[in-house]
């Protein structure tokens, strides 16, 4: 039995007296920032990927879906709308449907701590001793790199067809698109966390993710607040005005049409206002998830 | 202080100490008191049915639940105070998989390694090990989903093994598998424990515990025996007489009443333990004649003791 080596790591003294004065430096180290937990993030970032990119039905729907949905409504309210800087449909759609690959793939991506959890894998992680903080940063470089990369997959079909122009703005499409990545993977698991069936997640993502997309102003424009507008136009315009995915869209709107001017539109913030609201977003969504899971110990009995 | 006796006692080759271990859920108290050691190169089995509290016990040793009351000390380290530091010297199988079925034997040990802080050659070199160990040299480039139950548990216990833990634990590990995977595994065990790791189990089977180098039987969150098989069966004396029958009240009556033997009555069944049982079955018989259904003879097993210290069988 060569192979099974003795076992090591153990202290010299076996005493837990002796050891007792060192505990809270352990402690200390392990939940910090550690090589170890890197390296536990970056390979469960990796797993999610390969994971992601072995199932390829997943990778299809995540692109079609949206795409369908941007011919069908584009093409179908085209005659019905005119935007700002005379925009159609389907020009307007655009953000919105690259919003909503970013959306779904996240939600996708993060829908899978549940099944790992009930498959059996995330206890062999939970009792891993790196902590939790690895387990939300695998999962959500993992998912924002996989939402990411399916949006650009979409945003290169959308200039190869002339559906946009091409400019160096493109580079600010990319950032704005991995901040709303990791806010929304942020976001499904915070939902996802506490969960222990599929089903209860797919009821909130569809009591509240979707109307938080819809109401964005990624499908229709944020009514104005002016004097002329109805009571149902204020209450819709003070939560689409609240949602912070709001914000990423007008940027992401601007952006993407650099050359049209939307200062004009009824919900116009400023460029530095729609950065720091998106940069927020992402920041606070994660912290609220690592607070969350590092907070529930009933998570790790859900097996 | 019995409790400081205890600790103070510690040899150096203790590797889990549990020391009046309280657990409780609500109102519920899952643990009343545990005591309980298990040294290096030993396998120790946690023998006890559904809901005696040793799923508890093995959650507060592998630190997925904080420690309420009394003291568990792994390797010695204290999991109340370090529970990172206790899960880098354990080695963990659960009862259910805990295998990503989408990826490969290779891939899913790789991971195990990233958690455990093994990285590049170090790593390569060691799951190459645990895997020519484990006899799956060959599988490696499998898909987990398309593995055997036994094959399974294997990369289960490759997982485990990986850090080389001076610990290793595993929750109802022969669960779903064939016997000849279960030999498979005790060997693994064995193996393991001839190492010099100490090897703890949770087992609701009989027949499992009875391999094991010990044993401490759990009832209702007490340990209610504990030594190795034939200590344990040796305390029940040499002898058992057990008798069947409809009315097993009556017939207690008159085996404690008018022939003067102590005996248990455990649902339909009155035991009687005897140094001399062989004896005894002749006169059972002419007494009871027809208003028995069977008597029997025979060495007291693991299930005996359990019966001799709860006054109900064991399933």
């Amino acid at each position: 039995m060569s192979l099974l080596t003795t076992p090591s790591s153990l202290p010299a003294t076996a005493s837990p007296a002796t050891v007792a004065p060192n505990d809270a430096s352990v402690r200390r180290d392990s939940l910090a920032l550690s090589p170890a937990g890197f390296a536990a993030a970056w390979m469960l970032a990796k797993r999610e990927w390969v994971r992601f990119f072995r199932q390829r039905n997943r990778v299809i729907s995540a692109v079609v879906q949206p795409l369908l949905f941007w011919l069908l409504f584009g093409t179908g309210l085209r005659g019905s709308f005119v935007g700002a800087g005379e925009q159609n449909f389907l020009e307007y759609f655009l953000p919105g449907t690259i919003a909503l690959i970013v959306l779904f793939t996240a939600i996708f991506s993060t829908i899978s701590v549940i099944e790992d959890r009930r498959e059996g894998f995330m206890q062999s992680v939970l009792v891993a001793p790196v902590g939790r903080w690895p387990v939300l940063v695998g999962k959500v470089l993992g998912g924002a790199a996989i939402a990411w990369v399916q949006a650009m997959i979409f945003l290169g079909l959308v200039y190869l067809f002339g559906a946009a122009p091409l400019t160096s703005s493109v580079f600010g499409v990319m950032l704005l698109l991995a901040l709303m990545g990791v806010a929304m993977c942020s976001l499904g698991m915070i939902v996802a966390w506490p969960m222990d069936s599929t089903q209860g997640f797919h009821a909130i993502m569809m009591l509240g993710l979707m109307p938080m997309w819809l109401l964005s102003g990624s499908f229709f424009p944020i009514p104005p607040l002016g004097e002329g507008s109805s009571w149902g136009q204020m209450v819709l315009g003070a939560i689409m005005r609240a949602n912070p995915l709001s914000y990423c869209m007008v940027q992401l709107r601007r952006l993407l049409y650099p050359a049209i001017e939307f200062g004009a539109a009824a919900f116009a913030p400023s460029v530095v206002v729609c950065w720091i609201i998106t940069v927020l977003f992402a920041a606070l969504t994660t912290l609220f998830a690592w607070r969350l899971m590092r907070g529930s110990r009933r998570a790790d009995l859900t097996v | 202080m019995i409790l400081n006796d205890l600790i103070s006692s510690t040899s150096s080759t203790d590797r889990i100490v549990c020391t009046g271990v309280h657990h409780r859920y609500g109102d519920r108290e899952a643990l009343q008191g545990v005591h309980l050691s298990v040294v290096a190169g030993e396998i120790f089995a946690l023998l006890g049915p559904n809901g005696s509290g040793k799923t508890t016990l093995f959650r507060l040793i592998s630190t997925l639940v904080p420690v309420q009351r009394g003291s568990v000390v792994v390797a010695g380290i204290n999991a109340q105070s370090d529970p990172l530091g206790v899960r880098g010297r354990i080695g963990i199988v659960f009862q259910s998989p805990s295998l990503d079925k989408k990826l490969t034997v290779d891939e899913n040990i790789a991971c195990q390694a990233a958690l455990y802080g093994l990285r590049g050659a170090a790593m390569r070199r060691r799951r190459d090990e645990v895997l020519e160990l484990m006899k799956l040299t060959d599988r490696r480039g499998d898909f987990c989903e398309k593995l055997s139950g036994g094959l399974k548990r294997r990369v289960e216990l490759a997982k485990g093994l990986l850090h080389q833990p001076p610990v290793m634990l595993l929750d109802e590990p022969s669960t779903g598998l064939d016997p000849a995977s279960r030999l498979d595994l005790w060997q693994s065990l064995q193996s393991m424990a001839s190492a010099g790791v100490a090897v703890l189990l949770t087992t609701h089977l009989l027949e499992e515990a009875d391999k094991a180098d010990r044993i401490a039987i759990l009832a209702e969150g007490k340990l209610i025996a504990s030594g190795s098989p034939a200590q344990l069966r040796a305390s029940m004396g040499d002898g058992l007489v057990t008798i069947v029958g409809s009315d097993s009240g009556e017939i207690e009556r008159i085996v404690r009443d008018e022939l003067g033997l102590v005996a248990q009555k455990v649902q339909q069944q009155v035991r009687i333990q005897s140094p001399n049982a062989a004896a005894l079955v002749p006169m059972l018989a002419d007494r009871f004649g027809d208003q028995v259904q069977s008597i029997t003879i025979g060495r007291p097993g693991l299930e005996d003791v359990f019966i001799e210290k709860t006054g109900h069988r064991f399933l």
